[in-house]
């Protein structure tokens, strides 16, 4: 008999894996009836509404509770902070209010601020601000580290490039802002409906804190609205949820608020960089030398120094950074965490020092690979990148495109990596005796399909068609999942299901085996037909009823080290944009995703996520950032108007290539969502500096900073 | 995009002017309810519309069904659609009417359901998102939304389908640059444009569904 091997198929051999499916949640998705955290409305429930701070700091002075409380419809009030207190940064939490109608809590909300008062004290908010910063002891050096020699290198050089590089501070901007329902059914027993990326651990950080058995409280997350990263924990709002609901004895829904959200529910910490890199005459970079520095918020980090130049390990470095602690609101994990700011700070001064020399950006790019983890890969994904944009054809040096009526175009392109390994993650898989399949899983959906994963893989172990497998997810009392976060979850489900519907299938092979005397490693599992040796033995259905009238069921686990997922992807990106030389503005013509992410599930799904990362990428080069007050220490466009998300008519093309050859698909599963939104803010500056002969330094590239460029720097 | 000019009030009987008034007249009026009570019936007989500011006896027409609730003058629309109705299609991005997806028709037009006080809407046919499934059939809009994967969290997907299906029901042969133009005023955070544009490419190039 042969030994049965936990693997996934070949990729030729496979009916469903790797191949086009329709979203099996697609159209409760589409119609309104899934059900989101911000969407739940039992009998009773009240509405919260938020008081916070509006300094960048202050104390509070005055506080008055008892004259909120006298508001008609306010059932509850929960402070946050008291007199006393000081708030760090703008948005701070100060109370919240639960009333039988919205428009009610905003009365309280009102009350509440009448009698707020505070001693506004000094703030510092201007994260590119090193000089100041340091100044008034706000800088933390972050240290420095040094390899081989860089001034000789810089000595020995045929070219020398500084520059200044920058990256501003976004917001997760969760379209369902951070938020939970929570609702008692005893006096130690609450629902939780929370807006989470992390259904299996969040439970037990309501817990904690209400005195409650972990057991007792119930959580669920059946579809998320927006989840790049922030979505981790209760948070002290979902706590302030559940003791309100406790107080008013009914339950309560709270969610942020769009200002809040922008201001507290996270966002991706700013970078600012001092760099020079020099190079040899043909195109070798031999040296880099780099300060950066930029704001977490109050504890004063930004991106890694380890990293930095991104991708690229050169021979000689010397990297310092220093962290600035700002009166800002904290970061959160932001998709990709440091990826997207070191590759737009530093390969952009990649493609200066290519224009330094007189040469392409994609020739220095492919000179320099070997200085990559994975240089024969970036080597294959970038000639394929160049054909879909035809690179060639259309490249010329930095400045030197036609100008058609003050608008001129030009060509960028750029690189990144990701780990993308499996999270740990379990799940049960049962299959009843009428043939029907169940997963279940404490596991989520952030919008990276996860139900379909999980159905497309069970669907190719058992031979049937996607929409036979009922999955079922987002309660924290289903087999513990992991967090959704760092590209995890298609290799953190389909690892552990794939897994217990082999051991499932082989028990099934062998009741086939018994009854018709066969040979169970003959057996193979297609078309909703059990097949020996590729001839029909039985249906599906029939070969199910063989387990007798119980179902059977097994549980899977992973990561393990059987081959089914992996880590490590590498991943191109080339932009195409035009510059309107007089008005400043910059138009994506077309934006080239050259990406791997080892084996694929669902190709359709897969190519979402990496349209979705372009365009978020897009937002962050050209128009998305956080603008802070000095003045007045506040975060002025917390809004969704101020806060420029492009629309649907300014992304240009999108190309996607799913870079899958079979040494890719050997490999196993690797997650997808975090790499393709990390180099479209340095491809994107570079197609800039290609179009207008100078860099635009900072992202993301407005207008305005687009002209100061043009004219010189000047600010 | 939703034409804002809409969200001036015509056709439903009340007006900023009015609201005004009878918000000043309620501070000194002892039983309110019993005055909202007449003017609702007061409605179309030519009296002045004026309300109070408590809770009012208001009928709003959703998806073909007449709801009459008590809600006071300032509730907005998404709120009550979303609370009281349960229509939680309707997403509530923000309050200041930029994001598209609380999209929802009245009388046959796109608008912002958080730009509408529900009293705006007495007499007028609103339609969310709800209206365009019946549990087994779904509308043509939301089978192209779901063959083009033009979805990730799906939060923001109900507003877009009702953007796209008023862009086609104003023009069911719409052009790239219409389509673009009009869904201008929704925002996905995921990024799914491209699913979304093909998707209404696809229909309106079959000259509409």
């Amino acid at each position: 008999m042969v030994e049965r091997q936990i693997a996934w198929k070949a990729q030729n051999e496979n009916a469903v894996i790797g191949k086009r499916h329709l979203r099996i949640d697609g159209v409760e998705k589409a119609t309104g009836d899934a059900k989101y955290s911000s969407d739940i409305n039992t009998k009773g429930t009240l509405f919260a509404r938020l008081v916070t701070c509006p300094h960048g700091h202050a104390k509070i002075v005055n506080l008055d509770v008892e004259a909120v409380k006298k508001i008609k419809g306010v059932k509850a009030v929960h402070l946050f902070k008291d007199v006393g207190a000081e708030c760090r940064w703008d948005g701070e939490l100060i109370a919240a209010v639960a009333a039988e109608r919205p428009e009610q809590a905003d009365d309280g909300v009102r009350a509440l601020k009448a009698a707020l008062k505070f001693e506004v004290l000094e703030h510092f908010v201007d994260e590119e601000d090193l000089k100041s910063g340091e100044a008034i002891g706000r800088g933390k050096d972050l240290g420095t580290n040094t390899k081989g020699d860089v001034v000789a290198a810089q000595k020995a050089a045929k070219a020398v490039s500084t520059g200044y590089y920058g990256i501003h501070t976004i917001s997760h901007c969760c379209l369902e802002t951070h938020g939970s329902h929570c609702e008692w059914t005893a006096d130690d027993a609450v629902n939780v409906h929370l807006s989470t990326q992390n259904v299996s651990g969040t439970g037990g950080q309501f817990a904690g804190p209400l005195g409650l058995d972990a057991a007792n409280v119930s959580l669920t997350c059946n579809y998320i609205g927006g989840g790049f990263g922030s979505k981790f924990a209760a948070d002290e709002w979902g706590l302030a949820c559940a003791k309100l609901a406790k107080e008013a004895g009914r339950p309560v829904r709270l969610m942020l608020d769009r200002a809040t959200e922008l201001k507290i529910g996270g966002n991706r910490p700013s970078g600012f960089a001092k760099v020079t890199v020099c190079a040899d005459a043909e195109g070798n970079i031999t040296g880099w030398e780099s300060h950066h520095w930029g704001t977490s918020g109050i504890n004063g980090s930004t991106i890694r120094l380890n990293q930095m130049p991104y991708v690229f390990a050169f021979d000689n470095y010397k990297r310092s950074a220093t962290g600035l602690s700002t009166n800002c609101g904290p970061q959160r994990a932001w998709r990709a965490p440091n990826h997207p700011q070191l590759c737009a700070v530093s390969q952009t001064a990649i493609d200066d020092i290519a224009a330094k020399l007189g040469m392409d950006s994609y020739d220095v790019f492919m000179k320099n690979l070997a200085k990559t983890p994975r240089g024969d890969v970036y080597a294959k994904q970038m000639e394929v990148g160049a054909k879909l944009i035809d690179w060639k054809k259309k490249a010329h040096l930095h400045g030197k495109g036609q100008k058609k009526g003050g608008v001129v175009s030009g060509l960028g392109m750029a690189l990144h990596t990701w780990g993308g390994r499996a999270h740990a993650g379990t799940c049960t898989v049962k299959i009843h005796p009428d043939g029907t399949v169940e997963s279940f899983s404490g596991s989520q959906d952030i919008g990276t399909g996860t139900r379909t994963v999980i159905a497309c893989t069970l669907a190719e172990t058992f031979g049937l068609p996607e929409t036979a497998v009922k999955v079922n997810l987002g309660s924290n009392k289903y087999p513990r999942s992991g967090p959704s976060g760092g590209s995890t979850t298609v290799g953190g489900v389909s690892g552990p299901n794939r897994r217990a519907g082999l051991e499932l299938l082989w028990k099934i092979f062998d009741l086939v085996a018994a009854k018709h005397n066969v040979k169970a490693d003959s057996l193979t599992a297609a078309g909703q037909k059990i097949l020996s040796d590729g001839k029909a033995v039985c249906t599906w259905k029939e070969a199910a009823g063989l387990i007798g009238p119980m179902p059977i069921e097994a549980q899977g686990q992973g990561p393990k080290s059987d081959g089914l997922t992996d880590q490590g992807v590498a991943g191109i990106q080339m932009a195409e944009v035009s510059v309107d030389t007089e008005t400043g503005q910059v138009r994506m013509n077309k934006f080239i995703a050259v990406q791997d992410c080892g084996l694929i599930i669902c190709k359709t799904q897969a190519e979402s996520q990496v349209y979705g990362a372009l365009i978020m990428g897009i937002a962050y080069a050209l128009t998305e950032e956080r603008i802070m007050d000095n003045k007045t220490g506040r975060f002025i466009n917390a809004d969704m108007e101020n806060y420029k998300l492009p629309r649907i008519g300014d992304i240009g093309e999108l190309v996607v290539e799913m870079y899958e050859p079979e040494s890719e698909y050997t490999r196993g599963v690797i997650g997808l969502g975090e790499p393709p939104v990390i180099a479209c803010g340095a491809a994107i500056s570079n197609a800039v500096a290609n179009a207008i002969g100078v860099r635009v330094p900072v992202l993301p590239m407005t207008p305005k900073r687009v002209l100061d460029a043009l004219n010189g720097g000047a600010v | 995009m939703p034409d804002q000019s809409q969200t001036t009030n015509r056709g439903s009987g009340y007006n900023r002017r009015d609201f005004l008034k009878g918000s000043g007249a309620a501070v000194a009026a002892t039983a309110i309810a019993a005055q909202a009570t007449d003017e609702v019936q007061a409605q179309g007989k030519g009296k002045p519309n004026v309300v109070s500011s408590g809770a009012t006896k208001v009928k709003l027409t959703v998806n073909g069904k007449d709801h009459v609730l008590m809600l006071e003058p300032r509730a907005v629309l998404l709120d009550v659609l979303r609370n009281d109705l349960n229509l939680t299609g309707c997403k509530d991005v923000d309050d200041r009417t930029a994001s598209g997806a609380d999209t929802v028709m009245i009388d046959g037009k796109p608008v912002l359901a958080s730009s509408r006080l529900a009293i705006q809407c007495v007499g007028q046919t609103i339609q969310t998102v709800e209206s365009l499934s019946d549990g087994k059939n779904v509308d043509e809009v939301i089978t192209g939304f779901v063959k083009h994967d033009a979805m990730q969290c799906g939060f923001c997907t109900p507003g877009f389908v009702m953007a796209t299906r008023a862009v086609l029901n104003k023009n069911p042969k719409a052009s790239l640059e219409e389509i673009q133009k009009q869904l201008g005023g929704n925002i996905c955070r995921c990024g799914t444009y491209h699913g979304i544009t093909k998707c209404a490419l696809e229909i309106a190039k079959k000259g509409g569904a």
